[in-house]
């Protein structure tokens, strides 16, 4: 049994409740406030990013160009990806960090509040800087967001912002993953050992890890592009001597625990979820902590599984493949967990556990496609094709995206004190499944019939499976549309107790809803027992 | 309320009818719209990589029915609202180990005819014929070593037409729109023909799906790729590395044609080439 202290105000003498208006947003050190910043900075760049991808969808709906012209329609979509992954994903799970961390070990604040603040506020001038590069002489970056030189050198003036804008959102996150291991490190509550830490937060220490690690790596990269651009090196010209496969290798180097940085808070997520709404504890937990564990270390041994084509040797092809096939074993080992969670539980379906129902399902469709992609000779049909776009759709999309979805249903009667519309969320939830899977589902098949990626138009027999995805990103799209009306009106529901759910374990079920500004201001006695799984 | 395990039967029919109608779908000839699957190609290879890709398709297909069956199962029959208790387990060692297990062993499975199959790709000695195919924005070139024939390969007018934004010309009216070329690239069937890939300025990449090659074009280094093609035919492919404005305007086209066709045409071609111009 806990005895949480749920604070209040009173507790402090120095302390009269947040600023008013601007100053509370711009100066506060409140994990809570710095939390919500970041959920609510990230909504707004997905809709961004989900604008440019209605852009591309709107030109490939039908074969012949009709409404952007090929270079406007690279820069949709690299802006699209740069956006979505590091104004999108990135930030919305460092908002659940920020917000739910603290709270899940009996913390009061991240470990180093101030340099929380500075987190946050690097993105919206990082990103100001990056879509003002659209209206620039050359417009925005169109190289992809993956920035292959020698292409991206022929950027116009957009170049050195972009590399600005990369630079400023690596700080971000390398200070918040400092943060966020510094509090999990050392701010635990008593008794919390690390193995009893809730699975989010283990999820989040081992991401934190993976962006220390790579973040730098990627600033590199880019530093490099920067002086072959303007300080007469050559990293990766081949006339100077350089080699463009090399920046290759270290973009990726970075790129593949990147997209694991993107997902193993989503599989933190789904395993506090399911054992909530099945009342049965996870599954296998010490399993799962070592599972994430293993995909994090393997996650950088495999990355020239994205340059299969460039020209490999033989062994180089060969480790790689059989390196990334491994993934898909711990990986494995996580989906047949939480089916043993669900398996002879007592389920109910809300809207959360909606969301992190369909990450398992389609998560684990992602999932196929990748092990499909590991195998090298077949890679060599698929890679740089719309199969490999169907791929990172799936598992960002109804992956990522649905588990941050789904935490946001889940602690947002925490956040706010109130219940949202259930009946709302759920539409939210049926509509964006059922679209989200017209849109990516026939991209498989455009892929095996040999569409490339990265063309503003397409050959007449591709036709009918573009304007079926076309249909559904503009039906995914507007079905966001519901999630801001259950935001905007989350304050007319019931008001939420402390519980929220139905039994849920974790000490942020412990303190009132909504949350108190300051909360576990004296570290909160658990007993011996796990209390948080 | 108990739900009566018909439903059980109901399922594993409806699993059963799916995956018929899944292999029915696959089995059809693939007429080029609504096309599902990549195409089984007209060299050994390229068989090859299609029999691996199916492979790890149908072992995709066996591991998820198994685990959204059990899912599905899941979902209807240990739902509160119908009753269901929570049980007390929380792990099970053993689960765990022979979940861990066999998927490794169904990944070795893969692996080794996936490790053959690449030691064949990268043999690519001994060629008849030896084409060094360099990629521009947005063109490719191509040089015969040995039969004295080199040609820039660029889109097709009719293509060429009606791309532009505004363009009044129905794409459905062009034959083979964004996939034809003004000079195609001619090999005899039968030959070993190996490409020499390079790029003069950006990276591109050399696809045909037939042929099932795909290699990156850079510059500064040359790589290699080999095909034997054992069909005559015409075969289409696309720059598969984004390389620019006009990265989807520039397609291959390899025209595999009987050996002596080939002989008249390397005649007729002989000398007369465009040589290899640099583009600054």
């Amino acid at each position: 049994m806990t005895t949480a202290v749920a604070d209040t105000e009173l507790a402090h003498d120095d302390h009269h409740g947040p600023d008013k208006g601007i100053r509370r947003w711009l100066f506060t050190t409140n994990h809570k406030d710095i939390g919500t910043m970041y959920l609510v900075f990230s909504l707004l760049m997905f809709f961004i990013g989900g604008a440019m991808a209605l852009i591309i969808r709107t030109e490939l709906a039908q074969p012949g160009l009709q409404f952007v012209h090929p270079e406007f329609f690279n820069s949709m979509t690299t802006m699209h990806a740069l956006i979505m992954v590091f104004g999108a994903v990135m930030p919305a799970f460092v908002g659940l960090a920020n917000w739910m961390i603290p709270m899940q070990i009996g913390a009061p604040d991240m470990a180093l509040p101030r340099m929380n603040n500075w987190s946050f506020w690097i993105l919206p001038v990082a990103f100001s800087m990056l879509l003002s590069t659209l209206l620039m002489p050359g417009g925005g970056p169109a190289s992809g967001w993956t920035m292959y030189p020698p292409l991206v050198l022929q950027t116009g003036n957009a170049f050195p912002f972009l590399i600005f804008s990369v630079h400023l959102m690596g700080l971000s996150s390398i200070m918040g993953a400092i943060n966020i291991i510094v509090t999990i490190i050392n701010m635990r509550t008593h008794e919390m050992t690390l193995i009893k830490m809730p699975m989010f937060v283990w999820t989040w220490l081992i991401t934190a890890y993976l962006l220390l690690a790579v973040m730098p790596v990627l600033a590199g990269a880019v530093t490099m592009l920067l002086t072959d651009q303007f300080f007469g090196t050559s990293f990766f010209l081949a006339a100077g001597g350089g080699d463009p496969v090399m920046f290759q290798h270290i973009f990726w180097f970075f790129g593949h625990p990147e997209v694991y940085i993107m997902i193993l808070p989503a599989f933190g997520v789904v395993s506090e979820i399911i054992p909530t709404f099945s009342r049965k504890k996870l599954f296998g937990h010490d399993s799962m902590v070592y599972a994430a564990a293993s995909i994090a270390f393997l996650s950088f041994i495999v990355w020239a599984h994205h340059m299969f084509t460039v020209g490999m040797p033989l062994t180089g092809q060969m480790f790689f493949m059989f390196a990334t096939m491994l993934i898909a074993v711990p990986t494995g080992v996580k989906v047949f967990n939480w089916v043993g969670t669900m398996w002879r539980g007592s389920m109910t379906f809300e809207t959360p556990m909606l969301f992190a129902l369909a990450f398992v399902f389609l998560f684990t469709i992602g999932g196929f496609s990748g092990l499909m992609l590991a195998i090298v000779p077949a890679d060599i049909q698929y890679h740089d094709s719309y199969f490999v776009v169907a791929h990172f759709h799936y598992v960002l999309v109804p992956g990522s995206i649905f588990a941050i979805m789904a935490a946001a249903y889940y602690w947002l009667p925490k956040w706010t004190g109130y219940m949202y519309s259930e009946s709302a969320g759920k539409l939210h939830f049926w509509l964006s499944t059922i679209f989200v899977n017209l849109t990516f589902f026939p991209m498989h098949f455009l892929g095996l019939a040999g569409m490339p990626r990265r063309i503003p138009d397409y050959s007449t027999q591709f036709a009918d499976f573009n304007l079926i995805a076309s249909i559904g990103a503009f039906g995914f799209g507007m079905s966001q549309l519901i999630f801001v009306y259950v935001l905007l009106t989350s304050k007319k529901g019931a008001k939420a107790t402390a519980q929220v759910w139905d039994k849920p374990k974790g000490l942020e079920w412990t303190v009132p809803s909504p949350a108190p500004y300051h909360t576990f201001d004296e570290p909160p006695h658990v007993g011996r027992k796990q209390a948080f799984e | 309320m108990r739900i009566p395990d018909r439903s059980l039967g109901t399922k594993v029919m409806i699993g059963k009818f799916s995956t018929g109608l899944l292999a029915l779908l696959f089995a059809m000839p693939a007429s080029a719209d609504w096309a599902l699957n990549m195409p089984r190609g007209v060299t050994e290879l390229s068989a090859e990589t299609y029999n691996l890709h199916m492979t790890v398709f149908w072992v995709c297909v066996a591991i998820g029915a198994l685990v959204f069956g059990v899912m599905i199962f899941s979902l209807i029959k240990h739902r509160k609202s119908v009753g269901a208790e929570p049980a007390n387990f929380s792990h099970s060692t053993t689960a765990e180990v022979i979940w861990t297990a066999i998927p490794v062993v169904i990944l070795l499975v893969i692996a080794i005819p996936a490790a053959e199959t690449m030691v064949r790709i990268e043999d690519s000695r001994n060629p008849d014929i030896s084409i060094v195919a360099t990629g521009y924005q947005w063109k490719w070139h191509y040089q015969y070593q040995n039969e004295g024939v080199d040609f820039y390969s660029s889109l097709a007018r009719s293509s060429l037409e009606a791309r532009f934004k505004g363009a009044d010309i129905d794409p459905f009216s062009v034959e083979n729109y964004l996939l034809d070329v003004d000079r195609p690239l001619l090999v005899p069937v039968g030959a070993k023909v190996r490409l020499l890939l390079t790029s003069n300025d950006v990276l591109h990449a050399w696809w045909v799906p037939e042929l099932a090659i795909k290699k990156d074009a850079i510059p500064g280094i040359i790589n290699e790729a080999w095909f034997k093609a054992t069909k005559t035919g015409t075969y289409r492919g696309q720059c598969a590395e984004l390389c620019g404005k006009d990265h989807g305007y520039m397609p291959i086209v390899v025209e595999v044609v009987e050996p002596d066709a080939f002989v008249a045409w390397v005649k007729a071609n002989e000398g007369s080439g465009e040589k290899f111009v640099s583009n600054d």
